[in-house]
């Protein structure tokens, strides 16, 4: 009896995997220094799980390591997915730690440069190796054609990965999400701010459509 | 004994008075391993020259770029660099017929690099990149 119970089980278990959800997706989200990648990886996290994934700030460079959350299941019109949310540091090709100093002492100014430089290359490694799609975050009140934004939206390109853009912080006075869409004109944009949880429904709706 | 260069007698190619801007053809890149041109690449900025590159590097060079550039940040001593190529056009016409006639986007576009603390953009859009290049 044993013996067939185990079959049975073995079986059920492969028809199971051979049926069931795909295996959870790696999203990464990226974007630029202080564009809201972790307000908004936070935001999608507490939605969805009721957890956060990271600490918020003003000051560039808070996420200096990527951080994954994983299972995150979201289902939005009767379409669902589930995602490992992979939130990066911001993407840059210079660090002044003098940028820093007006925050904190010199020695942490210091710190946090090298931590963020380990971070950035961190980043690539993932988007070169490890990310199944991307959400590229982009702040609406900043000019959204600079050298990192025109190389990164490249690099994922010639990866062929899935991509939406989300053009974070419309609350904002002079946020412009048309300047975005101009910018970007191959690829889905996005409105939303993740700081006061604006436009939240067709985030996920997209998400869910998208990455599903 | 040699005699050392002094950056006053301006008998040498080691005058400080000037930026060197090494124009570098797509002929001479063809031939280069991903790695050999980031390091010349960075091997020229780091020595406070702007890099001119004639058809620009492919997006995982870039992304390398990026990766190798980090590891080599020092404070006090190497901020990072400044790059700059022209962005995708908007139209997208191209891009589509290109993607019909089974082609992938160009990567041969101008770019320049340089230190981060001398070159500055001022004005960038589809055809045109206006830079400041300081001394330091």
């Amino acid at each position: 009896m044993g013996l067939l119970k185990g079959l049975k089980d073995s079986i059920s278990r492969a028809t199971d995997r051979l049926f069931s959800e795909q295996e959870p997706k790696r999203i990464g989200i990226y974007g630029p220094p202080n564009a809201g990648k972790t307000t908004l990886a936070n935001r999608i996290a507490r939605d969805w799980t009721g957890d956060a994934i990271g600490t918020e700030s003003h000051i560039p460079h808070e996420t200096r390591r990527a951080r994954r959350k994983e299972g995150v299941e979201i289902e939005r019109n009767g379409k669902s997915v589930t995602i490992d949310i992979v939130d990066t540091p911001g993407v840059t090709t210079k660090v002044d730690y003098e940028e820093f100093t007006g925050e904190m002492e010199e020695d942490d100014a210091i710190r946090r440069s090298r931590e963020a430089t380990e971070g950035v290359a961190e980043a690539m490694h993932w988007l070169r190796e490890d990310v199944d799609g991307v959400i590229y975050v982009l702040d609406s009140a900043e000019d959204p054609i600079t050298q990192v934004n025109t190389m990164l939206i490249g690099i994922i390109e010639s990866r062929d990965l899935p991509v939406l853009i989300f053009a974070n912080k419309i609350d904002l006075d002079d946020a412009s999400v048309k300047r975005i869409e101009d910018a970007f004109p191959q690829h889905k944009t996005v409105p939303l701010s993740a700081k006061e949880g604006d436009n939240m429904d067709e985030v996920y709706e997209n998400i869910a459509e998208y990455f599903g | 004994m040699p005699k050392a260069t002094n950056a006053d007698d301006g008998d040498g190619p080691e005058s400080p008075d000037g930026v060197q801007i090494d124009l570098i053809s797509g002929e001479r890149m063809e031939g280069m391993a991903s790695m050999e041109k980031i390091r010349m690449i960075l091997d020229g900025v780091h020595d406070g020259n702007i890099v001119i590159l004639e058809e620009g590097l492919s997006p995982d060079e870039e992304s390398r770029l990026i990766e190798v550039t980090m590891a080599e940040i020092s404070p006090d001593e190497f901020n990072g660099i400044e790059i700059e190529t022209y962005p995708k056009s908007s139209t997208g016409n191209s891009s589509i017929l290109g993607r019909i006639m089974g082609n992938n986007e160009s990567t041969k576009k101008l770019t320049v690099i340089g230190p981060a603390n001398q070159i500055e953009t001022l004005h960038k859009d589809e055809t045109l990149i206006s830079a400041l290049v300081s001394r330091n």
